[in-house]
């Protein structure tokens, strides 16, 4: 039997790695596809709240499934702009590099 | 669902997305990125989210992919020449991530519904109505901003990688 509990902790081990991902890689796009993958972790969990919230029609609860619509788009347009920002700073410094762009440190 | 297959996608999702941050070739982490996302999509569709499910093999494992790979190429990274490992700035970050998980699971144990098994439906869902109609009437305001959001991203996109006159 799948409980409710394995998909949040499925969920939770994947936002995990995608902290560890941003805390740990020095290359911006790895960074960036660590990002990704966190934000996915809280699209399962809300997708796994929204089947256990069965209404009384016998449907899941859509609202969470509306969040995670939401929250793809928000992502996708988030991708397009961090990825032109890399290529601006690619062009400008020739690196992907987080430890070679230091300028603002204090 | 059987367990079996949940465990299967499960295992795949989570062992490609650990792919993505130790693998050294950026390539190589796009891919598994891939791997994962469908991973993922199969899982959405164990739980009944069949439009949710699509939109993620489109969307992601489609076009925010695609998007990596192309700057992947374009910007022609190779892998990273390894570099001396601060061994501390890494046992600090890997700590603070298992601290994270840990809480996660010590917070899942207590609660009380996460026990429960998915109650079942009582018809079959057709979901992307139901989320079309939430979309229109219920969201129909954050759903023009996500439009309106889309466009500025656009045309920033467009204005940042325009080459600056010398």
């Amino acid at each position: 039997m799948v409980t409710l509990g394995d998909y949040l902790l499925v969920s939770g081990v994947l936002f995990s790695i995608g902290f560890a991902g941003v805390m740990l890689r020095r290359n911006l796009i790895i960074i960036l596809m660590s990002l990704e993958l966190m934000l996915n972790a809280a699209n399962l969990s809300l997708v796994a709240f929204s089947r256990f919230r069965v209404d009384s029609s016998g449907l899941p609860n859509y609202n969470a499934q509306v969040f995670v619509f939401f929250i793809i788009t928000v992502a996708a347009a988030e991708v397009a702009v961090g990825l032109a920002i890399l290529v601006a700073l690619f062009r400008a410094r020739q690196t992907t590099d987080v430890k070679d762009i230091s300028s603002l440190k204090f | 669902m059987s367990p079996f297959l949940f465990w299967l996608f499960a295992s795949l999702t989570v062992i490609f997305g650990a792919a993505v941050v130790i693998n050294r070739n950026p390539v190589a982490s796009a891919l598994s990125l891939v791997a994962s996302f469908l991973g993922l999509a199969a899982l959405f569709m164990s739980l009944d989210a069949y439009f949710v499910g699509i939109i993620q093999v489109l969307v992601y494992a489609g076009a925010v992919m695609v998007l990596f790979l192309f700057i992947v190429m374009l910007l022609n990274l190779q892998a990273e020449e390894r570099r001396r490992i601060n061994w501390l700035a890494a046992a600090g970050g890997i700590t603070v991530a298992v601290i994270l998980l840990v809480q996660i699971a010590v917070t899942i144990g207590r609660f009380e519904a996460a026990r429960q098994a998915f109650p079942p439906l009582a018809r079959s869902t057709d979901d992307v109505w139901n989320i079309g109609a939430l979309l229109f009437s219920n969201y129909n305001l954050p759903f023009q901003i996500v439009g309106v959001l889309v466009l500025v991203a656009t045309i920033g996109v467009v204005l940042l990688s325009k080459r600056e006159p010398r």
